[in-house]
């Protein structure tokens, strides 16, 4: 069986589909002209081959101004449907805002992303739950330098820029995670810079906001305890915020409900108790050049933090 | 006699002559257009194989999916340096190095109108160049910010190291020096040509020159002042280009792409003009529509300068923008086919030889379609949107630079070898050096196209394994490597052609334009006479008294 492809062979929202569509009617007008001169330039090779012994001059032909203006006008025929094709496109696709607020604010750091739902107050990192079969906004801002929200079988790319706000409509046809990344080079770990939206049924995304929401209990006991206590004194707090604790830094990903989260680092690692404990014995051996730096925790310490994320419920 | 001062003075004093015997001397304290341009195309093979030797390491890391070859900080210098040098230190000092030889030649000149300022331009290329390089001996290497240096990405406080600095002074270097050589050109080509030359019978290459002479003039200076400001932002802590203290991101990619745009056509115009020389004289036929071809040509260069934005349709400039600069681009896709079509058409009913140039000319045509018709896609604003930093737009800019550029510039050392040596190249290694040439570019480059649309983004030292992703860049890797063998054999042969290719004489390929009028090589002072300009093929009205180009003209 064919493994299935993705991109533009695969448009998963109505904005895709339509730019893919004229992504493969493109293709198929520059096929036809492709072919055109392909066939020309061979049938040339073959008949005007000279002969090995032939020295004399073909007829000396300067040109013919008729054919010249027949070759400049079919091209701006050519490319005033393409020019109208585009236009009805970008109209489907990125229509105005027009005083919309938007559902999920995206805040692209070096090398991860943040998301906001202001409507909701739910704060989360990497990974974007939308509810399937409606178009959200969303705006996108950058706090460091530009990086570019793509999520390839969703829509289009945006930048994210710093100063400077941008919006875009996603939706999604069909329940699913969609894979995405950074598009816009943003320094050492611009390959590690991933993201995925997560498509999910009315009901289960509201269930999950709720979830989101949820101010965890800290743990009073045993070695989670002793990791909520060296989250405070590690230097954790410095960066890191969890909801219901001191600890409300955003300059890395809030990590109150992480262990509900898939993967470690802007996917890196799949997320699980075994890996986050790799990760946080060194980071920088999963994501090189990360701004997350090698704590040099003990083993003991490193267990104590993990069973302290993974406790808050 | 009139009163006018002439715009290029005579020279009171004699050029100071070197005498025979004076080894690199002769060639270092030259002014000699000829010898000048020789040295061009040495220094740019030299930034060639280093180029090249970075692209390899660029593919070797990508062969296969999380593979660690090198780490992510070499690797975003790999293609940093590999871009930078690409561009500038080898498509552009080629192309400006073959114009410095051939436009006095072709014009039938004596030298270039500043001899002087010709030798600056030169040393200037070759010091932006050490500038460049001297940042892999600082301690934490040249640039990983990419040949676009995003700002504030290439800003403190994300780029500490001392990469950046010596790229914007570098290329700062090469900037001045490209402005000079393109008001050098200018004048040439405007005063000196030999009586009897029109600027209706220019020779192509000469046209193709001057207008992209006049884009150096026009747009290097927008990426020398963004450098100037990016150096006092690096170095003196000003804040042109750093939103966090009142500067703007943005501002940067409009200097950057205002020149970043018109240079493309600056890499490709001259190449164009290379394209329309080997394919009239190989097909042993005029070039047809010489005025469409001209014309479509100037017409590129002024669109050329309003087309920067479509490089930006992601960064949110709004639609009407957006629409307006798509249309801007589209529009370029005429002018350009016009000159396809007007290629196509001289060999249409020609008597071709297929020689190495020749093969290099019908190649680069279906080559650059392929980029040129990507290229009118992207231009649409929503395939834009899909395809940005994939790598569908490496694949498209590497069949316009590779495809279209690098293939002229074969096309042009195989067709003017022997008249800048006096030795004939191999065919034999040149067919061998052109087939593999196709062979591992087509097989580097087309795949990338897929890999683009299926979501592959670039500028990324891993990949993760996605159906497919593995083998279509194992693919590309081995690919790059065919290429290597081929760039190996074309410098075996230039290597071997100048001490024993065979002897060539002063027209080998019975072509019509005044450079194969004098001997191969040409001696010190060009031309001992210059025959009659009375058409736009001088050596073919020699050669046919009785089948004059422009029978009506007169004698001059």
């Amino acid at each position: 069986m064919m493994e299935k492809l993705g991109g533009v062979f695969n448009p998963s929202s109505p904005e895709m589909e339509a730019m893919a569509g004229l992504t493969y009617y493109i293709i198929a007008i520059s096929v036809v002209i492709l072919a055109i001169i392909v066939v020309a330039v061979t049938y040339i090779i073959i008949r005007y081959r000279k002969g090995s012994q032939d020295s004399s001059e073909p007829y000396q032909n300067f040109g013919d101004i008729r054919l010249e203006i027949v070759w400049t006008l079919i091209p701006i025929a050519i490319v005033a449907v393409l020019f109208q094709l585009t236009c009805s496109t970008m109209k489907a696709v990125d229509p105005p805002i027009a005083g919309h607020e938007p559902d999920v604010v995206v805040i692209a750091h070096q090398w991860w992303w943040e998301f906001y739902y202001p409507k909701s107050g739910v704060l989360t990192a990497n990974e974007m739950h939308i509810p399937v079969g409606e178009r959200l906004l969303l705006r996108i801002e950058s706090i460091d330098v530009i990086h570019d929200f793509w999520v390839p079988e969703l829509g289009r790319k945006i930048d994210a820029v710093p100063g400077h706000t941008n919006h875009i409509w996603i939706s999604a046809g069909e329940p699913g995670i969609y894979l995405g990344a950074c598009a816009e080079f943003c320094g050492t770990q611009h390959a590690n810079m991933r993201t995925r939206v997560i498509a999910e049924t009315e009901e289960e995304f509201n269930e999950w906001q709720k979830q989101e929401l949820v101010v965890p209990k800290t743990p009073r006991s045993g070695i989670a305890a002793k990791g909520a206590e060296l989250f405070q004194t590690k230097a954790c707090m410095n960066c890191h915020s969890i909801a219901g604790t001191p600890a409300a830094a955003r300059i890395g990903p809030d990590l109150t409900h992480l262990n509900k989260r898939q993967t470690i680092g802007a996917g890196v690692l799949t997320n699980s108790p075994e890996n986050l404990t790799k990760w946080l014995v060194n980071p920088q051996k999963y994501k090189q050049g990360s701004l997350m730096p090698n704590m040099k925790l003990t083993d003991t310490e490193v267990n104590a933090i993990v069973a302290y994320l993974e406790a808050l419920k | 006699m009139s009163n006018k001062i002439p715009l290029v003075p005579e020279n009171l004093k004699p050029l100071p002559a070197l005498g025979e015997n004076q080894g690199m001397l002769s060639w270092v304290a030259s002014v000699d257009h000829k010898q000048i341009g020789i040295m061009y195309l040495i220094a740019t093979m030299v930034f060639f194989i280093i180029g090249g030797l970075e692209a390899l390491v660029i593919r070797t890391q990508l062969a296969k999916p999380e593979f660690d070859f090198i780490s992510p900080e070499v690797y975003n210098q790999m293609f940093t340096m590999h871009g930078t040098t690409m561009i500038f230190f080898v498509v552009m000092p080629f192309l400006i190095g073959l114009g410095v030889y051939l436009v006095p030649l072709m014009i039938g000149a004596r030298d270039m109108a500043f001899p002087r300022l010709n030798a600056l331009s030169f040393w200037l290329v070759i010091f932006g160049g050490i500038l460049l390089y001297y940042s892999f001996l600082t301690q934490s290497g040249p640039s990983e910010v990419g040949w676009f240096a995003y700002a504030p990405l290439s800003e403190k406080p994300f780029s500490l190291n001392k990469g950046p600095t010596y790229w914007a002074l570098g290329l700062l270097a090469t900037g001045i020096s490209s402005v000079a050589s393109g008001l050098n050109n200018i004048v040439t080509i405007l005063t000196m040509r030999v009586k009897g030359m029109t600027m209706r019978r220019l020779p192509l290459f000469v046209w193709m020159i001057l207008v992209t002479s006049f884009l150096l003039v026009f747009v290097i200076p927008i990426i020398a002042s963004a450098f100037a400001m990016m150096l006092l932002d690096r170095l003196l802590d000003a804040t042109f280009f750093t939103p966090a203290h009142g500067g703007s991101a943005i501002l940067w990619q409009h200097f950057f792409w205002g020149f970043g745009h018109p240079e493309v056509y600056i890499l490709i115009l001259p190449a164009f003009g290379i394209i329309s020389e080997v394919i009239p004289v190989f097909s042993r036929k005029p070039i047809y529509g010489y005025e469409f071809v001209a014309g479509s040509t100037v017409a590129i260069g002024l669109l050329s300068m309003g087309v920067w934005a479509h490089h930006m349709f992601a960064v949110g400039l709004g639609n009407v923008a957006n629409l307006y600069f798509s249309l801007a681009s589209m529009l370029i896709a005429i002018p350009t086919g016009i000159k396809v079509l007007n290629w196509v058409a001289t060999m249409w009913g020609g008597k071709i030889w297929f020689a190495t140039p020749m093969l290099f000319a019908t190649a680069f045509i279906i080559e650059f379609v392929i980029g040129g018709l990507t290229g009118v896609a992207i231009a649409s604003v929503p395939i834009d949107w899909v395809t940005t930093d994939t790598y569908f737009i490496v694949a498209h800019f590497h069949y316009v630079l590779f495809g279209g550029s690098l293939f002229a510039i074969f096309a042009g050392v195989y067709y003017w070898f022997p008249k800048f040596t006096g030795r004939m190249m191999s065919e034999t290694l040149g067919k061998w050096h052109f087939w593999l040439t196709i062979v591992g570019f087509n097989m580097t480059f087309f795949v990338q196209h897929f890999l683009g649309v299926m979501g592959m983004p670039r500028r990324t030292y891993t990949y993760q394994d996605f159906p497919y992703w593995g083998s279509m860049n194992l693919l590309s890797t081995i690919g790059a490597f065919v290429l290597a063998i081929s760039v190996l054999i074309f410098i075996w042969n230039i290597r071997w052609s100048i001490k024993h290719g065979k002897k060539a004489p002063d027209n080998p390929w019975n072509a019509w334009t005044l450079e194969w009028y004098t001997t191969s090589p040409p001696a010190v002072h060009n031309f001992d006479l210059v025959p009659p300009v009375r058409g736009r093929r001088p050596l073919w009205d020699l050669a046919h008294p009785d089948q004059l180009d422009e029978p009506n003209s007169k004698v001059v």
